[in-house]
């Protein structure tokens, strides 16, 4: 059964009646107001300027800014343009998507008409990780109730405006998050991701232009657009505006999600809202954002969750999925398990990254078995820094910055092993 | 055989996309839900359909966790290793899953029912211990309730 988050606000409020879920129990609720608002009463190029405006920052993991992704669509071109929604959420720590899917589809479907009208998109495709079946089923039902109500397909609420979703399930490839990954996907081959440029607005599903969105990104624009940019601005930080969904896991009382605006501080997030860490235990590290985010060490918690402040400690917001680890944490294991991950999602096409996640495993997998030698923390950091930055996609970067996360605050844990010959966390969890 | 039926569905996926080649993941979806998995001849037949060569079905095919290229067992359970589950007990009870199922890593039961597996994230983070039951998920788990779980497969 999946629960709704914790704390709710405006994208989440309603996650919990039932009707939200249905168009009409959505409409109910306000729903296609805003579509209807941006297709009768404001041109392409208005919409384009209130979401820039906005400050909205896309939530799928790099923060850039959606209006001035949008803006890159050519508008002088006579090619059919796409929309992409990136629904293949796969980043460990981060389940927000999948709520967002189940519970509110109609929202983020809204979105994507106002993001289609602005950027004079005929087709989107949603792209949802094969693993989520009961999401795309429920996505599918509302676009079916969606076409049926004329909010899609031929002339959209009596405007004279076309646009198609056509829904499409992935088949367990991380990899495929990766936007020009997710694209060749789409186009029915291997997860590959392409090299950049050209980026997507020029060259991107099927060589046409394209914009890649997460499925947040899209639901927060029916609310942009029904309620204003400086409403938008009004919430989180200046730099980082609005609200998101946070998913805490690991060693907490109540593990969930959490929708809060951005800039909550991340000590609020897990003692506050989470309930703190049980059995009397203390933090011993977070990752603040999906597996890719570097880790924080227990007295760096008091760090607002924006990209502006976490970069100053080394990491990022990323997905905005917090996994925290207790005192009785082995953070060797973790590296383990972090770069085992790495190692299987590989796509393989850049050498430093097929060859050096593979190395990052071996050596921590060696260091956890007590078979390290001290100079294999010089060899993680040197592999680490030739991975990133080097490869086509950022996939390579996601593998390395963990471990350098880990060497940076918990190299004494990975000495220990070395000294002892074997782990000498025996109350940690079991790998 | 892809069946009429399959066959049918993948048209229309075809139809709903700009490039025929794009409904090349759907259709291993589509007939792998009817016959289990992609065996060398369905890739010949699925080439012909997208007028390629069956080698780069076969590609495709063992790019994604999700498709097999060899005959599988009636249920496909995986329970995630991830970190987030793994802080939470995911790997002690898959090792007391093999032990009940009496498999080895990645085996399968010796009367063909289950193939019992570890996944990476399946965006369930905070619902762990869990796993993947074919296309269900069992989440918030102890070893009782996925035991119970396992028994109502056929």
């Amino acid at each position: 059964m999946l629960k709704v988050p914790y704390v709710t606000g405006y994208l989440t409020e309603r996650f919990a009646d039932d009707d939200f879920a249905t168009l009409e129990g959505y409409e109910r609720a306000g729903g296609y107001r805003a579509a209807r608002k941006a297709l009768t009463e404001m041109a392409p190029a208005d919409v384009i300027e209130l979401v820039k405006g906005s400050g909205l920052q896309g939530r799928g993991g790099a923060g850039f800014s959606a209006g001035l992704k949008w803006s890159f669509m050519p508008t002088d071109t006579d090619q059919p343009k796409y929309l992409v929604c990136n629904a293949d959420e796969s980043e460990p720590g981060s389940f927000k998507d999948r709520i967002l899917l189940e519970r509110g589809a109609h929202q983020m479907l809204e979105g994507i008409l106002i993001a289609a009208w602005a950027t004079g998109a005929e087709k989107t495709f949603i792209y949802i990780r094969g693993e989520y079946a009961h999401p795309a089923r429920e996505l599918q039902r509302c676009v079916d109730e969606a076409y049926a109500k004329r909010y899609l397909g031929e002339n959209v609420m009596g405007t004279g405006f076309r646009h198609d979703v056509v829904v499409t399930r992935g088949a367990g490839a991380y990899i495929c998050g990766e936007e020009t990954g997710l694209l060749e996907s789409l186009e029915g081959k291997k997860g590959q991701p392409r090299k950049k440029p050209p980026f997507p607005a020029q060259y991107g599903a099927f060589g046409m232009p394209t914009t890649v969105n997460n499925v947040e990104t899209f639901s927060h624009v029916p609310h942009i657009v029904e309620r204003g940019a400086d409403w938008f601005r009004g919430i989180g930080t200046e730099k980082s505006p609005g609200n998101t969904v946070f998913g805490v896991s690991g060693h907490v009382e109540r593990p969930g999600l959490y929708e809060l605006p951005l800039g909550t501080r991340l000590d609020e997030i897990i003692f506050e809202h989470a309930g703190g860490v049980p059995n009397g235990r203390k933090v011993k590290g977070v990752i603040p954002g999906g597996m890719s985010m570097p880790i924080l060490p227990a007295g760096q918690l008091d760090v607002p969750m924006a990209n502006e402040a976490l970069r100053e400690r080394k990491t990022m917001l990323g997905t905005g999925g917090i996994m925290v680890m207790d005192d009785t944490t082995c953070m060797v294991r973790v590296a383990c398990v972090i770069t085992y991950f790495f190692r299987d999602e590989s796509c393989g096409q850049c050498t430093q990254c097929r060859e050096g996640t593979g190395w990052l495993n071996k050596i921590v997998n060696r260091i956890e078995r007590g078979a390290g030698e001290p100079e294999d923390l010089a060899i993680l950091v040197d592999i680490a820094g030739k991975m990133e930055g080097q490869t086509i996609c950022a996939f390579a970067d996601a593998a390395a910055w963990p471990v350098q996360g880990l060497m940076r605050h918990f190299r004494a844990d990975f000495e220990a092993h070395i000294e002892h010959k074997k782990c000498p966390f025996s109350e940690s969890f079991a790998l | 055989m892809i069946s009429e039926q399959a066959r049918a569905r993948i048209d229309e996926a075809i139809s709903k996309l700009p490039a025929r080649r794009g409904a090349l993941l759907p259709a291993l979806h589509i007939v792998q839900e009817e016959l289990g998995h992609i065996s060398p001849e369905t890739a010949r037949e699925l080439g012909e359909l997208f007028e390629i060569h069956p080698v780069e079905v076969m590609e495709v095919v063992s790019f994604y966790n999700m498709f097999y290229a060899e005959p599988q067992s009636r249920h496909h359970v995986y329970v995630c290793t991830n970190l987030p589950c793994s802080l939470r007990g995911a790997r002690v009870l898959y090792e007391q899953l093999e032990a009940h199922l009496e498999v080895d890593e990645n085996g399968n039961t010796a009367d063909g029912r289950i193939h019992l597996g570890h996944e990476e994230c399946l965006g369930a983070c905070a619902y762990a211990p869990m796993m993947r039951v074919d296309d269900r998920y069992c989440e918030d788990l102890d070893l009782d309730k996925a035991k119970r779980a396992l028994e109502e497969l056929e």
